[in-house]
């Protein structure tokens, strides 16, 4: 039975119902949103005078109406303790999406806190605490003073080093720069915690290393630039799922010609034609069908690369563009260093790279062509070049970024309209912390830390590692026996007897004993380990900033309360940071108390924004809630350079002026000379095991299905994570659309429901990412690169069959590819 | 399911109704004088007209009939797949019909007689007609609507409901007289 909400008609938002601005939780592209809210028991009327969008609603609505809502974007919710109708629908007037929502936004709506409609009542509503060998409700007081006191008893046995730290680092929900600070403050200021990782890797380092090195931001240009460009290079990514409407908005326009008035206006002095698009994955995505349906076949060049040899085509074309001569040489002259010598060591033909990628050469040279030859007139081409965790994710990850900007700098395609080498991003941005100097290069390998028995306490801010790490199997078995040392010795005194409490604690510790405190909205699977949950609020539930992918600054209002006692991060990190100058104090440690002494008085988010943001941002002395409240949806991009007439200005991209981030100014070019599969034993699955086990996300799940586990419309599809297989593969194995099947290798086993997918590859196979009944990270093995950046893509395993997923029946298993010819 | 064959009269009545003032000017149809029982909460659920949209003998498998429902300005199809389905009416249980608006943009959805899906050149969004309309791959933060329909011994066909909200509106019936009739 497919799942129908039952819904036949809405409330109707009253003429004066309360407008906020909100920019969607998920991400990178953070569509605007507005949220509607009015008193539960006033309603509108459908003509136009009696309602909010000023709308005939006793009409049927044309298609992109701005004016519909629907069972989706609706709830009923608290604000400031009353009940009130809430919608939350996409910004028409918003320049990011244009009033799309994507399937993951437009949930918004469904996936608030509700008691009234009964949505998300999962959530954490109470500070929580292992007591009587159960989660049990408790105060702030309570749970905070534990948290301090453990925490503190181990800074005394262990250092610092002892407290091992999980953190989200960027924007949207769960992160945003309020929440950065107030955790980046507590860790980086008070204390100098240097164990520490972020929410979707076992190490605190940047996933783009390499770019920053050669002196180029890797968010540098404008969403504008799609559809400016003459051609659209992509490796790695697949933008139709992961930024739906920045490729929706921005680049199907440009690839169906309709921005071709745009371009012949803000370009005059060169030809233009519609974008061709180049993309690099060994996988048809839903994005190549998308392309070929708009651009037609001959636009759209599938380069269906052998997993993990991007580098070598990079090489290749960077060989080729300087064979043909169509480099930007005085751009190299003038504003980058290292060229020469780039080029001679990452020389290779295109008939060596054919070898190596199973491309044709005559592709290689296409692309090459299509991103570098001059346009009629000899005017240089005007390339985007995108890239996204297929590259970061994939094989040597520094190198591989670095020869895709070495691509861009040769052909000049960074600054300038319709180009920019971006990634195209994951979450939405939020990053403004203390120096991490300390953290070093390469940054601690946390997870192995934590399987090799190190730490004593955890603090696990919005992360499950459980889901989102590779050698997962054995870091839940070492986790939970570490944290499960500590709950019996936890249960073997009385809660009331602090002291003694403390006692039993550091003694399990010592004896490999793990403390494990867990900041989320939502109990997690790493959570069920745990010793203390504090219950942290989402965006909307706060006021929070973040920026996306063009660098675009909007504060979410706080539209409704969040569940029970929940708190926005930052203000929890305060709490905690007092509760932990406290016990220090108790104890008579005001040395150490003091490094906590006046630093965490703020009373809300805003203050963390201001003591934050404001303070250290690059711009941010310009910035303020009520600026950015008055810019919308649409916000200003950073950095911001000035307030003028009452509108913040921003900067639309960057090095426009070539002036790149480095001690000279110029750009830096590196060698990358191709090494094979860069972590070790990879090489040797691979001719072990029958099937590549690509990995990714798909177009209906946000995240790790954090929220979609609740909503049965996503549920129903996912009732174990798909794997896409090729037909024949399917036969070969006996197996039907719907089967469980186990998939395993030398690292370890995990399951998934099989997805026939014509277009895929014979023996490639394609995962859902870090999905919660399927954790692909269980036969990863724990390899990274030299910056510990792991290879989450590049495994291989064998199939079999376990069974089959019990509700699959009542699933749709057709090609997920629009048709063709329709 | 029977159906008491006063309402369907009264619903193909209706329905005639419909077309024949689309006919006379498209706005009318859903000009509604609204009554001051509707400044109250609504009910939760609306009523439905009951609509004849073929007999079915009209239809041929796979091969789907334009139909409009609960108005004419909310387009459908009718098919019949041949094959029997989970919410299928009539003798084979293969007969179905779904809102041919897009439910994320309101783009018109066209008819793949291969898979049996429907398709939004909008932005790429797939149902199939098969699982009630169970949304394969899109945007659409739901499934697609689906008129429930009812057959008689005549072979009659008649859409007598919709599962979920329909594409641009705040309520699946717009036109109030059809509700009243109904009651009456
Ligand atoms: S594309 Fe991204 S930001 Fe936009 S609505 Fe979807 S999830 Fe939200
Ligand atoms: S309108 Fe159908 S997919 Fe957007």
């Amino acid at each position: 039975m497919t799942y129908k909400s039952g819904t036949d008609q809405l409330p109707i938002p009253p003429k004066d119902a309360k407008v906020q601005n909100v920019t969607c939780d998920f991400c990178i592209v953070g569509c605007g949103y507005k949220a509607i809210s009015w008193p539960v028991d006033r309603q509108g009327g459908p003509k136009p005078d009696e309602n909010a969008f000023g709308e005939d609603l006793t009409q049927q609505q044309g298609a992109e109406s701005a004016a519909w809502y629907n069972p989706s974007m609706y709830n009923v919710v608290r604000q400031d303790g009353k009940l009130v109708h809430l919608i939350i629908r996409p910004d028409k007037e918003c320049e990011v999406n244009a009033g799309l929502n994507s399937v993951r936004g437009g949930r918004m709506g469904e996936t608030r806190y509700s008691d009234q409609t009964g949505t998300m009542t999962a959530r954490l509503g109470q500070p929580m605490v292992w007591r009587y060998s159960q989660m049990m409700p408790t105060s702030w007081d309570d749970s905070l003073s534990l948290v301090a006191d453990v925490t503190r008893r181990v800074i005394e046995e262990m250092g610092e080093d002892g407290v091992i730290v999980s953190a989200f680092d960027h924007g949207g929900a769960a992160g945003g720069y309020e929440n950065t600070w107030g955790t980046g403050k507590l860790y980086f200021d008070a204390l100098k915690i240097k164990n520490i990782r972020i929410h979707n890797r076992p190490a605190y380092n940047s996933e783009v290393h390499a770019s920053r090195d050669m002196g180029v931001g890797e968010l540098n240009n404008s969403y504008e630039d799609a559809e400016l460009a003459d051609t659209i290079f992509v490796v790695g990514a697949n933008p139709l799922e992961n930024q739906t409407n920045y490729f929706l908005a921005h680049w199907v326009p440009n690839l169906r010609g309709e921005t071709l008035d745009k371009k012949k206006q803000m370009l005059a002095s060169e030809p233009h034609a519609a974008a061709k698009v180049i993309i690099v994955d060994p996988r048809r995505t839903v994005s190549v069908n998308a392309c070929e349906t708009v651009a037609g076949k001959d636009n759209v060049l599938h380069l269906a690369i052998n997993p993990g040899t991007d580098l070598v085509l990079l090489n290749a074309l960077l060989t080729e563009v300087v064979n043909k001569g169509w480099q930007a040489k005085n751009f190299i002259t003038q504003h980058t260093s290292g060229f020469d010598e780039a080029v001679k060591a990452n020389r290779i033909s295109v008939e060596d790279a054919a070898a190596v990628t199973g491309l044709r050469s005559e592709d290689i040279r296409k692309a090459a062509q299509w991103i570098a030859e001059p346009k009629a007139g000899g005017t240089p081409r005007r390339t985007m070049l995108a890239y996204e965790k297929g590259l970061i994710w994939g094989n040597d990850n520094y190198r591989s970024n670095a020869a895709m900007v070495n691509l861009a700098l040769a052909t000049w395609n960074v600054g300038r309209e319709g180009t920019g080498c971006v990634r195209l991003g994951g979450h939405q941005e939020g990053y403004v912390r203390p120096s991490d100097a300390h953290v070093g290069r390469p940054a601690a390998y946390v997870d192995q830390l934590l399987i090799s028995g190190q730490g004593g306490i955890h603090h696990n801010w919005a992360t499950d590692h459980f889901k989102s790490t590779l050698n997962a199997e054995e870091f839940r078995r070492v986790y939970r026996r570490r944290t499960n040392l500590v709950k019996e010795a936890m249960d073997s005194v009385p809660y009331g007897d602090r002291e003694a409490q403390l006692e039993q604690i550091v003694a399990a510790v010592k004896r490999g004993g793990l403390f494990s405190v867990n900041v989320d909205i939502l109990p997690t699977q790493m959570g069920e380990a745990a010793h203390v949950w504090l219950p942290a609020a989402t965006a909307g539930e706060m006021n929070l900033t973040s920026m996306n992918g063009e660098r675009r600054l909007r504060l979410t209002e706080r539209y409704m309360d969040p569940p029970g006692a929940a708190l926005p991060d930052a203000l929890i990190a305060a709490r905690m940071a007092n509760a932990l100058e406290a016990s220090f104090r108790r104890v008579g440690n005001e040395t150490y108390a003091n490094k906590f002494k006046g630093k965490f008085d703020w009373k809300t988010e805003e203050d963390a924004f201001m003591d934050g943001y404001n303070q250290h941002a690059e711009g941010g002395k310009f910035v303020t809630y009520e600026r950015l409240r008055a810019m919308g949806t649409n916000g200003v991009q950073e950095p911001v350079v000035g307030f003028e007439n009452g509108k913040l200005i921003g900067t639309k991209r960057l090095y426009a002026d070539a002036k790149f981030k480095t001690d000279d100014g110029r750009a830096k070019f590196m060698k990358t000379e191709w090494r094979g599969l860069q972590v070790a034993g990879r090489d040797q699955q691979k001719e072990k095991y029958a099937f590549l086990i690509n990995n990714g996300r798909n177009n209906l799940i946000w995240q790790n299905a954090f929220y979609d586990v609740h909503t049965p419309f996503v549920r129903e599809r996912n009732p174990v994570a798909p794997i896409e297989m090729n037909p024949g593969d399917m036969e070969k194995l006996g197996l039907k659309a719907g089967d469980l099947v186990e998939v395993y290798n030398d690292v370890g086993s995990t399951q998934a429901m099989v997805y026939p997918t014509p277009s895929a590859k014979p023996g490639q196979a394609f995962m859902l990412f870090i999905a919660p009944t399927g954790q692909v990270g269980n036969v990863i093995s724990k390899g990274t690169n030299e910056f510990m950046i792991p290879n989450y893509k590049n495994v291989w395993a064998n199939i079999r069959r376990i069974g089959h997923v019990p509700s699959a029946d009542a699933m749709s298993f057709k090609s997920i590819e629009y048709p063709k010819g329709l | 399911m029977k159906e008491c064959p006063k309402l369907v009269e009264l619903g193909r009545r209706q329905f005639l109704r419909g077309g024949a003032v689309a006919a006379a000017g498209a706005a009318a149809v859903s000009v509604v004088a609204p009554t001051p029982a509707r400044a109250a909460v609504p009910a939760a659920r609306v009523d439905y007209p009951a609509n004849r949209l073929a007999n079915i003998k009209d239809l041929k498998v796979n091969e789907p009939m334009q139909v409009n429902y609960p108005d004419i300005d909310s387009p459908g199809v009718l098919i019949k797949l041949g094959a029997p389905v989970d919410g299928g009416a009539g003798p084979d249980r293969d007969i179905v019909a779904y809102s041919t608006m897009c439910p994320h943009k309101g783009y018109p959805l066209s008819y793949n007689a291969a898979d049996k899906t429907l398709n939004c050149p909008g932005h790429f969004s797939r149902f199939d007609c098969e699982k009630e309309g169970q949304q394969v791959w899109g945007h659409a933060t739901q499934n697609l609507p689906m008129f429930r329909l009812t057959v008689d011994g005549a072979g009659d066909i008649h859409a007598v409901g919709v599962d979920e909200l329909i594409y641009g509106r705040t309520r699946n019936v717009l036109n109030e007289d059809a509700v009243s009739l109904r009651r009456g």
